[in-house]
């Protein structure tokens, strides 16, 4: 059936800000939809208050809210904008349980709005437990025998009939949110305990584990005629019993026969048809590694993490499909839009290799538990594509961008003999590299398979890159031969590991590769392992000889370093600036080669750039690229800190880097020459030193005086971030092994002023400011976690122009041009600067949403040479807009057991979201109350709230707690109430608990409070402006179009 | 040790095997499933075949001895990226290699596949030969595929039967496939697999329910000399075709052969029931193919067609209960989502008995 024509306005609901199990997989599949619509011609209404995506660009809908993912909300856009349709299956679990919540609330039913793709009735029965398992029993397909339960007896008797281990799997949580396998009692008491929690209907499905199994994936589609297609099948090499999400995953599948592969495609059939879903769905099974014992896992009704992954590993664009068909098409009615002549009714064939490998907080969350489990702790992932696994493997390793010598972690490398298996059975990240560890050291696969449940298949892959790195140490450089060179880069080995195990020079290595002409050859993404020619310009490196494409050597090619996977302090909005940055390339007239491993994001959709490299970011992979591609000029300043990184390198190998040096860099990185160009430039910074030993250190803070801002330097997102209050806590900081100090330590005086936050674009003459942020939390706090509002709230028109005034000294001083961002803090009447960021930034994204203004592409514009005159007639700062808009962090803190949920110089948030409105108030409770499911207890349940508040800050949080009290609030103090009462007290709603600046005081209760899901205040500016916002007036949404109309015009409030 | 493989269009692309092997030719062709080279190994039509494989990781679960579609391997020759060395499997007892070997059949390793693949698809399957010493081959010296006699080595010698089950169905074997005579098995009917040359009197002292001409190597048109008694066959009794069965019944009954640039080889053929619109997936493997405007209108009508190509799938006959596929509805390899055209071959089978009882 062609489309329905009846559907001409349809409103989208998107993810929202990113939480651990739910990243920019849900930004790339919605603006895939988004844009899917509107070919159609079908205007398109989004709902998503999540800032930093492509998916809120004007480009793919016609109107963007930028709202809470409310019900409320939901239902107040119905009944303005009158759209004829709602997609809720691609927004992830978020879409999915607003869709549920306004069923429920016959909203749609109501206002005569048809629910588009998958019917709720299917969504829930793939969602709810129960009628899931009845259905399958009604199918024949074997589910694993448990039991759905809603009290912690049930679960104990269940598990006394079956015995252990036993998994628990909260119903309606993300990721697996709140569950976990118990081995024992004592450890399902706990577990289900926090799972009934965790569930926001209160209700568990206990299941006999079936840990060990072979964790095989489906990705599935199917259209309203019933015509039904596999894209892509995973298998994990972690079987059963750690969370996909967190497992290292290859696509295809390796080890399961056609009769094992097809058994479970038939099934999914099966089941996808028994659903009637319309669009896709993700089907994971257990399959017995010893016979053909299978069985269902579970069913996400939806577009998911998994086919995002299944989309890029094979090319076919899922959630652009599912997008077609809600709207009336029948897949074979659809061309593949990677060949541009088949159509999308078949199933890609791969010839190629895929590895996913997660990415994990835990560099930064050192204190966080790293066990792996039913609980997906990743906040990104990375994906690599070759001919062969241990290629696959170590270009995913090397995309990780974490601390690692080729194929072995440091610490892994130091671990004692007797250790090492010890540390492969804690199943946490470091697994795989310990693995590789054992093997280096002479251990057996037998071991291995044993305690893991890894197949040899893949074990044996891991031992040939061992026995690989003994041979590159055993051979002498006059031996290496031409033949020996190309098998080792056929195994994935770049020249940086040659050199590491084998001591030659990389240069060395370099230069008898240009001899020999060995470099990489690029093949193409098209689905069908040739069988048809292609058009897609997305390609692969392998070590075979002939590429597909010659590339054309144009004048005007630009490479973009893209931002790897996303991790803590490195978000979505990286691949927001990359995305822009091609598109802006591409209207100047250039052409976009984008470079980049992340598989969630829109950045590696092969319809963004000119031609797409699915590669690591290291020096070597991006060179080989540029190589290909005869390109020599490089944007670095859109990718966060992955592509400052790479700036010396490829500078160093001959690139034009646009708009910065490696110098530059170094000048603003390195504290003396910062310090000296900030005395240049005549513009007061933050008093600070380097100390380069221990010794040093102590000395110098001691000097500069606490308390003190430490942090190690070349960082993003705080890493390793601490402020010490005296000498001890310093001692502290640097003796702490999971901080892994490297010397030089950045020691900066503390200032705990107001923290205000720009990003600039420059010709290195001229400036432009799309506006300024001031943040709610003082200096101290990361930017990344606080609260953040523009137009700033609290500064005088006097210090913004300063902020300008020195804007414009630091961008005249710099020999940079493009775009950069600037940390300033206003103490005690003074305004310095933090820190300088010769980048694009978090913020970037947000104003150039709220503004209008397209930031990115300016940024272009002034890379490539243009001066800021001809894109803007503005200067200094842009006209502030009459509404505020409040930036807000948003945590995964309940995903990360062992996490302190304080604010502080680290940096854990792991996305962010917006709200708008004409004052101040307004736009607090809309970032607070962000979403159905979260709103806050506090804002839900006038009951008591436990003060927990050190003396220094006492003062700041009194008038917020009078003005609780006011409101009906019972204000609890620990003198009178122990905590451990007041927590399991029926009217318990928020704990606030606020340290000494720099202290963890109250790290337990603060966790406790976490896991009773209470809300949590640890600083008492944040506490000030909820009570603002818990008094703010209901609104009625307001799409970013009409803000943007009345720009200047609205009056606003405070 | 390096060994080549050289394209009757002269290229020369190199790998590398692990033994020495004498000058081997076949007609090279490619096949795109992911998993099953097990089951294409012992396809009786890929005989004569030098398959290569477009998945670069092939031999990763082994060879077991459950999934073989004939008792022996049957291409001229193997090519692959990477043959995994190893079966990690509990069902495998060979590996990739030692199952090859065994039958005597080379296995080129290190090949560039993906550009061997381009070229084939550039200039379509032809004849090839894998080599040790490449410049002293010549290519065109060999009797192409097309032109043998394949189906002699490939057919039984003598008619077995198999199972047991209330209908009894007549299997002509052109090369059959294991897992046709399991499907029909397992829906309870008794399987003769009798030669292809078999008199039609023969068959009839059989008194079969229905007969099934099975898929098989090679050019139809080779077999035009028996095409007179399939016809005879088919109008007496139900009947379904399979691949190179499909493409005979065409054939006899009018229809027209040809052959395709490259062959459908692979998992992941759609093909749209024309009655129903849905698309599913197929698996496939042939180079010829019926062709759509050469069919009498009066016998056939075309109930299948491929989503790519738009090539004839399937027929059934407008007065006959004939109905043939060009794609593999027994799967192995391959999706089985067609299987249930081996219930509605059965169904024509019941009504014809039906018919029988009440005519």
């Amino acid at each position: 059936m062609p489309r329905d024509k009846k559907i001409n306005k349809v409103l989208v609901i998107g993810s929202g800000p990113i939480v651990i199990g739910q990243a920019a997989e849900f930004d790339y599949s919605g603006t895939q939809a988004c844009l899917a619509l509107r070919e159609e011609n079908i205007e398109v209404i989004l709902l998503n208050n999540n800032p930093a995506t492509v998916m809120t660009d004007n480009t793919c809908a016609d109107k963007v809210y930028f709202e809470p993912l409310t019900v409320e909300t939901v239902e107040r856009i119905i009944e303005q904008e009158h759209p004829d349709g709602v997609l809720a299956t691609l927004g992830g679990q978020t879409g999915l349980n607003l869709a549920l919540a306004f069923s429920e609330q016959q909203t749609l039913e109501k206002h005569g709005v048809e629910l588009l793709g998958t019917p709720i009735e299917s969504i829930r029965q793939g969602e709810d437990r129960e009628a899931f398992r009845a259905l399958m029993h009604e199918l024949d397909e074997p589910v694993p025998e448990s039991e759905i339960v809603e009290k912690k007896d049930e679960a104990l008797a269940f598990a006394e009939r079956t015995g252990y281990p036993i998994i628990v799997r909260p119903a309606y949580t993300l990721g697996g949110g709140g569950g976990g396998i118990a081995q024992n009692e004592k450890e399902l008491r706990h577990i289900i305990e926090g799972g009934l929690e965790a569930s926001p209907i209160h209700q568990c499905l206990v299941e006999k584990s079936i840990a060990g199994f072979k964790e095989i994936e489906y990705e599935v589609m199917r259209d309203a005629n019933d015509t039904c297609i596999t894209v892509c099948n995973m298998e994990n090499i972690d079987p059963v019993g750690v969370h996909t999400g967190d497992s290292i995953v290859v696509a295809p599948s390796q080890t399961l026969t056609d009769v094992e592969y097809q058994m479970l495609r038939s099934s999914s059939l099966k089941v996808i048809r028994a659903l009637g879903i319309v669009g896709g769905c993700n089907i994971q099974f257990a399959l017995d590694p010893v016979s053909k014992q299978y069985y269902l896992i579970e069913v996400n009704p939806r577009v998911s993490r998994s086919s995002a992954l299944a989309s890029k590993a094979t090319g076919y664009p899922i959630a652009r499909m599912a997008a077609k068909i809600s709207i009336g098409y029948h897949l074979h009615e659809l061309l593949n839009p990677v060949t541009g002549h088949t159509y999308a009714s078949f199933e890609p064939a791969l010839d190629y290799v895929v590895v996913k490998f997660p990415r994990w907080p835990f560099d930064k969350f050192s204190y966080a538990d790293r066990t792996l489990g039913t609980q997906m702790k990743a906040t990104g992932e990375v994906m690599a594509i070759e001919r062969n696994l241990e290629a696959a493997l170590q270009k995913a390793v090397r995309s990780l961008e974490i601390k690692h010598d080729g194929l072995a972690l440091p610490e892994c490398r130091e671990t004692a003999d007797e250790n090492i298996l010890n540390e492969i059975l804690q199943q946490n990240d470091k697994r795989f590299f310990y693995i590789m560890e054992w093997l280096r050291r002479g251990g057996d696969m037998e071991t291995i398979h044993e305690k893991t449940g890894i197949q040899y298949f893949f074990l044996r892959t891991f031992a040939t890159l061992i026995q690989k790195e003994k041979d590159i140490a055993g051979l002498s450089w006059e031996n290496w031969s031409e033949e020996q060179l190309l098998i080792w880069k056929k195994a994935g080995f770049t020249d940086e590991q040659l050199h590491a195990l084998s001591g030659v020079e990389t240069g060395e290595i370099l230069q008898l590769r240009e001899k020999l002409n060995m470099f990489p050859s690029y093949h193409m993404v098209d689905t069908c392992a040739a069988e048809f020619t292609a058009e897609t310009p997305y390609y692969y490196s392998s070590w075979y000889k002939e590429s597909d494409r010659q590339a054309e050597p144009v004048e005007n090619k630009v490479l973009v370093v893209g931002s790897g996977p996303i991790r803590i302090g490195q978000g979505i909005e990286f691949d927001y600036c990359s995305v822009h940055g091609a598109r802006a390339l591409k209207e100047a007239g250039y052409e976009a080669v984008i470079v980049n491993n992340n598989p969630e994001t829109v950045s590696t959709d092969f319809e963004m750039a000119d031609h797409l490299y699915f590669e690591p970011l290291t020096a070597e992979d991006v060179l080989h690229v540029a190589r290909e591609e005869h390109v020599t000029k490089v944007i670095v300043q859109l990718g966060g800190q992955t592509g400052i990184s790479l700036t010396e390198s490829l500078e160093q190998a001959g690139m034009e880097v646009l708009g910065t040096t490696s110098d530059i860099i170094d000048q603003l990185e390195d504290r003396d020459r910062f310090y000296q160009f900030m005395k240049q430039v005549n513009v007061p910074h933050i008093p600070g030193v380097s100390g380069h030993s221990r010794k040093e250190t102590l000395k110098q803070a001691e000097e500069i005086g606490y308390p003190v801002l430490l942090r190690p330097s070349y960082v993003i997102g705080g890493r390793g971030m601490a402020i010490a209050t005296k000498e001890e806590e310093l001692v502290e900081y640097i003796e702490d092994p999971a901080n892994d100090i490297e010397y030089p330590i950045l020691i900066d005086s503390y200032k705990p002023g107001t923290e205000l936050e720009v990003d600039v674009l420059t010709d290195g003459k001229d400036i432009w400011i799309p506006g300024i942020f001031e943040h709610v939390e003082e200096a101290g706090v990361h930017s990344g976690d606080s609260m953040a509002v523009t137009p700033p709230f609290s500064i005088s028109e006097e210090v913004k122009q300063l902020l300008v005034d020195y804007t414009q000294k630091i961008a005249e001083g710099m020999n940079f041009h493009g775009i950069f961002n600037i940390q300033f803090v206003y103490d005690a009447g003074e305004l310095y600067v933090i820190e300088i960021n010769p980048r694009a930034s978090r913020t970037v994204p947000v104003f150039a949403k709220i503004t209008g203004e397209k930031v990115i592409e300016g940024a272009v514009h002034l890379l490539l040479g243009h001066s800021l005159n001809t894109w803007t007639n503005e200067k200094g700062l842009h006209e502030e807009p009459g509404y505020y808009t409040v930036k807000a962090p948003v945590f995964s803190n309940d995903k990360l057991s062992g996490l302190d949920p304080v604010l502080e110089a680290e940096m854990k948030s792991t996305g962010e979201l917006i709200g708008i409105s004409k004052d101040l108030s307004g736009a607090f409770q809309k970032a607070f109350a962000w979403s159905e499911t979260q709103i806050p207890l506090l804002f839900k349940k006038t009951g008591s709230v436990y003060c927990e508040i050190a003396d220094g800050e006492y003062d700041k949080a009194k008038p917020s707690l009078d003005k609780l009290e006011g409101m009906g609030y019972t204000l609890v103090f620990p003198q009178h109430t122990p905590f451990d009462e007041w927590i399991y007290s029926e009217d318990a709603s928020a704990f606030i608990s606020i340290p000494e600046i720099g202290h963890k005081t109250g790290k337990e209760r603060r966790q406790k409070a976490l896991i009773e899901r209470k809300t949590i205040v640890t600083n008492a500016r944040t506490l000030s402006v909820m009570v603002q916002a818990i008094q703010g007036a209901p609104e009625l949404p307001a799409p970013i179009e009409s803000w943007l109309q009345n720009y200047a015009l609205s009056e606003k409030g405070v | 040790m390096k060994s080549y493989i050289k394209l009757e269009t002269g290229e020369i692309f190199e790998g590398s095997w692990q033994q020495a092997f004498p000058d081997t030719y076949g007609e090279i062709v490619f096949f795109t499933g992911m998993t099953g080279y097990q089951e294409v190994m012992t396809d009786p039509s890929f005989h004569g075949q030098i398959v290569v494989f477009t998945y670069p990781l092939i031999g990763n679960y082994g060879v077991n001895p459950t999934d073989n579609e004939s008792t022996q391997p049957q291409p001229a020759g193997i090519i692959v990226s990477e043959a995994c060395g190893t079966s990690g499997h509990y069902e495998g007892d060979q590996t990739l290699a030692e199952a090859a070997l065994a039958a005597g059949i080379p296995v080129m390793e290190n090949v560039d596949t993906r550009a061997l693949v381009k070229n084939i698809r550039e200039k379509g399957d032809m004849g090839a030969v894998m080599s040790g010493n490449p410049e002293s081959v010549n290519v065109g010296e060999y009797e192409p595929l097309g032109e043998r006699d394949v189906i002699d080595t490939v057919t039984v010698d003598k008619q077995i039967t198999v199972g047991s089950g209330d209908r009894h169905v007549v299997l002509m074997d052109f090369g059959y496939k294991q897992s046709m005579v399991d499907q029909l098995n397992k829906k309870g009917c008794k399987v003769t697999i009798v030669p292809y040359d078999t008199p039609k009197e023969t068959i009839e002292g059989l008194a079969p329910d229905g007969l099934l001409f099975s898929n098989g190597p090679g050019n139809p048109k080779q077999l035009e000399h028996y095409l007179s008694t399939y016809k005879e066959l088919a109008e007496t009794y139900p009947t379904l075709g399979i691949c190179l069965g499909h493409q005979l019944l065409a054939l006899a009954f009018g229809g027209e052969t040809e052959k395709l640039r490259f062959g459908h080889r692979g998992a992941n053929q759609p093909v749209q029931d024309l009655e129903t619109n849905k698309v599913f997936m197929s698996s496939q493997n042939h180079s010829y193919v019926v062709t759509d405007e050469s069919l009498p209108k009066e016998s056939f009508r075309i109930k299948y067609k491929n989503v790519n190509d738009g090539s004839v799938e399937g027929m059934m006959h407008t007065k006959f209960p004939i109905m043939t596929a060009q794609f593999h509805p027994e799967a192995h390899p391959g999706p089985a989502d067609s299987e249930e055209i081996f219930d509605e071959f059965l169904e024509t089978i019941e009504n014809k008995g039906r018919e029988a009882t009440y005519a």
